[in-house]
């Protein structure tokens, strides 16, 4: 018997006579015999904690974690200082065992939690709301298209080639069905070129996308890209990272209209790629079609501060196929790992992390150029991420500094076949100078 | 008990620090000189500035007015709000499993590949499908991409008049959201006096123009529909197939499998049936698994095993596309993982049957206090009325808020929508009878005083740190941060 | 309080009323109760041709939405932002509380609607 299931055969006896049948099986009697389950699935049998936590210790051994790898690969998600408060905090059973907060007399905590991250969002993105999170960076930019499809009316968007790959897939995914265009617009020295949106650009187009730092890490001019879209009456959507909002103009002053991104870098493990969490943030003017949950402040019946989800009607459970969504969760957690990270790193701890990655990314990269075995790519300026041209074949200098336990990063040819033999090294405050060196020694030593 | 709630941003004083970073170990250029000035921010975002003992405070003092599933009973129906079992929390935690980049090259990650395939066999099995994928993130996320694959399906045959979707009356609001963003109209059919699907309405619904039909079996109303053959031999013969909302797949683990009750894709919640917390309403994970057929429409990657090594196949030209980045939640998956190894395939069926026995027995310990619309055995959970108690002007709310008193979680209400003033009630197998028996005797309490003081029930909760909360303000003038906070 | 030449109500429990070549349009007390505290009006924008049944606007309660069908074909010429900033005026009185007004481009469609007393009987058995 499990521990899991705290009725002994004696309780569960006295039950059934309670009920008032004889076996446990009469309480089946609604399922056909022909598709009962004859004996056992054919699964493992159980283990106990120690075999268990054994098999997942030898699962775990069998990965090269960045504890004992240094991490230079970014390109969406990034090797960050995680503070310990917020393990601990995370781990109180209040916050993780809770359910959503629909009872809001015993969900204040979540649900404050919730509104002082909105208010983060909105400070770092410079917009006026926030929606309590989405599941991921890409997902957020899908639906940051679909709202805009549906507050204009239009079916076209155009989304930079410089938007991360994986965003532009699950974008292609969730438009596919439901009769919505997406075009690409190209590059110019890794940034997105303008003339090119220009001549794509349609009356039909509800919205262009951007991603800021782009997916090579470099700076893109939002504000330029703002006008183009405004003047077309199509609205701006960018994908930011938040880290670098520490020191980047917000995107909200420069003209976009939906912000949204990837939120692991704030206080969230790398875990193979999940659970992460999309921030999206919004103009006033799109407050009441914005997806998924929102948190809003009010009183109580004594006039008490609290705080409650409202703008309830957008959502599935009660517009059901009106829903402007169907998303239904938020990361939750996640956001409340975000919310603790932004407070302990504060107004000057954020903008600290900023600059140190931008300076020792750029360290990295003067390193690299110097010793002749790697090229520049782009000339525009970068903020933590940069691509770099190997003279010699890529995928073996990956694989070699494997092997030296250095995780070099991300090889753009996967998803740009013209540019083969580049690498896109990211660089966070974590690697020291000694870090740093050590792959630009091993990077050239054949 | 604390009557000042003041935000992280109140207690922000100028100077205080919660973090340590090094010093900058490179030479340093000026910023200006790195990144262009017309890019940079003049000042920085107004983030609180607090010390570390500040911030735990305030998180733990949040923390201190929620309610979580080790708080107590939490029998919130549809919701499967078992124990989330601890040894999970540590396993997660293992820096092979944390410190891991998704892009890191295969061979660097064979035990999260090894521990994605075999989740994927394992539920597999349990449903009797043929190949899950696991990157959906949650469940209305596990029907978006269900139905997609569905929608590629019939357009990979040519068959592109199939607009539509049969959805019962009693189904999950996220059935008909996740059918409209996939491109389908809803049909709805009704449920008959057993709460079951009306045959001879899907009869007359089902055509050539159908794509399929969405059903939770056991239904919302908590009852297994035991004509599934019939009905998925109806939804077949027209061309259509059969997808299952895994929502209430607790009642059946070990029991039946959707498989051999004739679906053709299956969406699971992690979060629920295989234990993984809700997290305050994240996140989850709602993989998606699929008979043969379907198989080439999977989201890819999709992850393979050669015989010698795990490697993610992304050589898949029927797939519908990526849904989410990398591979799904993976730290959610993992849970659910250890999970079903701990409990083993007599577990998991244990595990539902306790789970059945549990609500059976709360059914007929209360069926003579509230109103029992669908009066037959039930599975996982069990669906009152409070249409008894409205008589005295005592709303399915009061009764949920007057439980917040009694230190209970409530139960959900008004859903299913076919229950007037619903009571869902979902105790799962992790509730011992000791439990039950004191949920019983709140409700039998509560039940009277509906009769004799019903003004107690319309004014609770009286025992929580806020009392009920003006919702129509907050929507009508909606301040939704702090710049926007009416400070007070 | 508005005294209409003419006032009409709809199967979806809008009323209409009729002044000249324009036409009133609300929803009547009975859809009022039974959405509870009104929260948000989702209004049309002006100068947008409507068929009948065309959904006119939105008016939402906390917990429900329910779209407002136009009964009628017509301009919107008018739409009360009032509304916007206030919209439990909906509440205190539904009758006298219009949302939009529309120029008639087929007075034969009003006549089709139901008058006080049928509607009245109506939405009691609607009950």
């Amino acid at each position: 018997m499990s521990k899991y299931i705290p009725n002994t055969d004696e309780q569960k006896r006295d039950m059934l006579s309670e009920i008032g049948v004889a076996d446990i099986n009469d309480l089946f009697c609604d399922i056909p015999e022909e598709i009962r389950v004859k004996g056992p699935l054919n699964l493992p049998k159980s283990l106990s904690d120690i075999e268990l936590t054994k098999h997942m210790q030898m699962l775990s051994d069998k990965n090269s974690d960045t504890d004992h790898y240094t991490c230079f690969i970014g390109a969406g998600a990034y090797d960050h200082y995680i503070p310990a408060i917020i393990d601990h905090l995370i781990s109180r059973q209040e916050f993780y065992t809770a359910y959503t907060p629909y009872q809001p007399e015993i969900s204040q905590g979540t649900l404050q939690a919730i509104f002082e991250y909105q208010s983060m969002i909105c400070l770092l993105t410079g917009m006026d709301v926030s929606n309590a999170s989405l599941y991921d960076g890409a997902s957020a930019v899908a639906e940051a298209v679909l709202l805009a499809c549906r507050a204009t009316g239009r079916t076209h968007v155009l989304a930079a080639k410089t938007l991360h790959p994986e965003s532009r897939e699950v974008l292609r995914t969730y438009t596919k069905f439901s009769g919505i265009t997406v075009d690409e617009y190209g590059f110019l020295n890794g940034i997105a070129d303008l003339s090119d949106l220009e001549a794509r650009l349609s009356p039909d187009t509800a919205a262009v996308v951007i991603q800021n730092p782009n997916f090579f890490g470099i700076i893109e001019d939002l504000k330029e890209i703002a006008e183009l879209a405004h003047k077309n009456k199509s609205l701006l959507i960018a994908s930011c990272d938040p880290i670098s909002l520490a020191l980047l103009k917000p995107p909200g002053e420069l003209g976009a209209d939906i912000v949204v991104g990837e939120g692991q870098s704030l206080g969230n493990p790398l875990s193979f790629g999940g659970p992460y969490l999309g921030f999206f943030a919004a103009s006033k003017q799109l407050m009441r079609k914005i997806p998924g949950r929102v948190v809003g402040e009010t009183v109580d019946l004594s006039g008490k501060r609290g705080f409650v989800l409202t703008l309830q009607t957008r959502e599935q459970h009660i517009r059901r196929e009106k829903a402007t969504s169907n998303i239904c969760t938020n990361h939750s957690l996640n956001a409340l790992a975000a919310t603790i990270y932004l407070t302990a790193m504060g107004k000057n701890g954020l903008r600290e992390v900023a600059e140190l990655c931008a300076q020792k990314a750029h360290y990295a990269y003067s390193r690299l150029i110097e010793t002749n075995k790697f090229s520049q790519v782009f000339s525009a300026p970068f903020f933590k991420e940069f691509a770099v041209k190997y003279r010699g074949d890529v995928h073996e200098l990956t694989a070699r500094l494997l092997e030296q336990k250095i995780l070099a990063g991300y090889i753009l040819e996967h998803d740009y076949t013209d540019m083969d033999n580049v690498l896109l090294v990211a660089v966070t405050e974590k690697r020291t100078k000694h870090e740093i060196d050590t792959l630009v020694e091993r990077a050239v030593c054949v | 008990m604390k009557t000042e709630t003041q935000t992280i941003f109140e207690k922000s004083r100028p100077g205080k620090k919660a973090y340590s970073l090094p010093e900058c170990d490179v030479p340093k250029t000026p910023l200006s000189e790195l990144i262009p000035g017309n890019f940079l921010r003049d000042t920085p975002p107004e983030l609180p500035e607090v010390s570390e003992v500040d911030a735990v405070r305030h998180f733990t003092e949040l923390s201190k007015w929620n309610y979580g599933v080790d708080s107590g009973f939490y029998p919130l129906g549809s919701c499967t709000m078992k124990y989330n079992p601890k040894i999970n929390e540590e396993i997660v935690r293992m820096k092979g499993f944390t410190q891991i980049h998704p892009y890191q090259s295969g061979e660097s990650v064979q035990g999260c590949l090894e521990v994605l395939y075999k989740t994927g066999e394992m539920l597999a099995e349990i449903t009797g499908m043929d190949k899950f994928s696991l990157q959906p993130a949650a469940g209305a996320h596990g029907e978006l991409c269900g139905l997609m694959i569905m929608k590629a399906w019939h357009e990979s045959r040519n068959d592109t008049v199939r607009k539509k979707i049969i959805i019962p009356d009693s189904a999950h609001g996220t059935n008909p959201a996740s059918a409209a963003v996939a491109g389908f109209d809803v049909v709805e059919v009704k449920s008959d006096e057993n709460g079951w699907i009306d045959l001879n309405s899907l009869r007359e619904t089902m055509s050539s123009e159908i794509a399929g039909l969405m059903l939770t079996n056991p239904n919302t109303l908590g009852l297994f529909d035991g004509n599934i053959l019939e009905i998925a031999d109806i939804v077949h013969e027209k061309g259509g197939l059969l997808y299952y909302d895994g929502a209430n797949m607790n009642a059946i683990m070990g029991i039946t499998r959707p498989g051999d009750m004739g679906f053709d894709i299956v969406h699971l919640n992690l979060h629920k049936t295989f234990s993984t917390p809700h997290g305050g309403g994240g996140p989850g994970s709602g993989p998606v698994g699929v008979v043969e057929k379907l198989v080439p429409f999977l989201p890819k990657p999709v992850i393979e095993y050669s015989g010698k090594s795990y490697y993610l196949d992304y050589e898949r030209p029927l797939s519908i596309g990526r849904v989410k980045s990398f591979y799904g939640n993976f730290a959610v998956v993992l849970k659910a993982y250890a999970y079903i190894l701990s409990m083993g395939p007599e577990g998991l069926r244990q595990a539902s049957e306790t789970a059945v026995l549990n609500a059976n027995y709360i059914l007929k310990k209360l069926k003579n206090d509230y109103l029992l619309p669908y009066d037959r055995v039930c599975m996982h959970e069990v669906v009152f009325s409070a249409m008894k108690q409205k008589e005295y002007g005592v709303t399915a709310t009061d009764i949920a808020k007057r439980l917040l008193d009694f230190g209970y979680h409530p139960p959900t209400v008004y859903f299913p929508l076919i229950v007037k003033e619903a009571l869902m009630i979902e105790p799962t197998e992790t509730e011992s009878k000791e439990t039950l028996d004191q949920f019983i005797s709140a409700m039998k309490q509560i039940a009277k005083e509906a009769e004799n003081d019903p003004e107690c029930l319309k004014s609770a909760p009286h025992n929580t740190v806020v009392s009920r909360l003006d919702e129509a303000r907050a929507a009508r003038k909606p301040v939704l941060n702090e710049m926007s906070g009416t400070n007070n | 309080m508005k005294e209409f030449e003419i006032k009409k109500y709809s199967k979806e429990h809008e009323w209409i009323g009729v002044e000249g070549n324009k036409a009133y349009i609300g929803i009547t007390e009975y859809a009022g109760n039974s959405l509870g505290e009104i929260v948000y009006v989702e209004l049309p924008e002006l100068g947008s041709e409507l068929n009948a049944g065309d959904v006119l606007g939105v008016v939402e309660s906390v917990k429900a939405a329910s779209d407002v069908y136009s009964p009628i074909s017509g301009k919107v010429v008018e739409i009360n932002e009032e509304l916007s900033e206030n919209p439990e005026k909906i509440n205190e009185d539904p009758e006298n509380c219009w949302i939009a007004v529309l120029e008639i481009s087929d007075p034969a469609q009003i006549d089709e609607l139901m008058d006080e007393k049928e509607y009245k009987k109506y939405s009691t058995e609607e009950e």
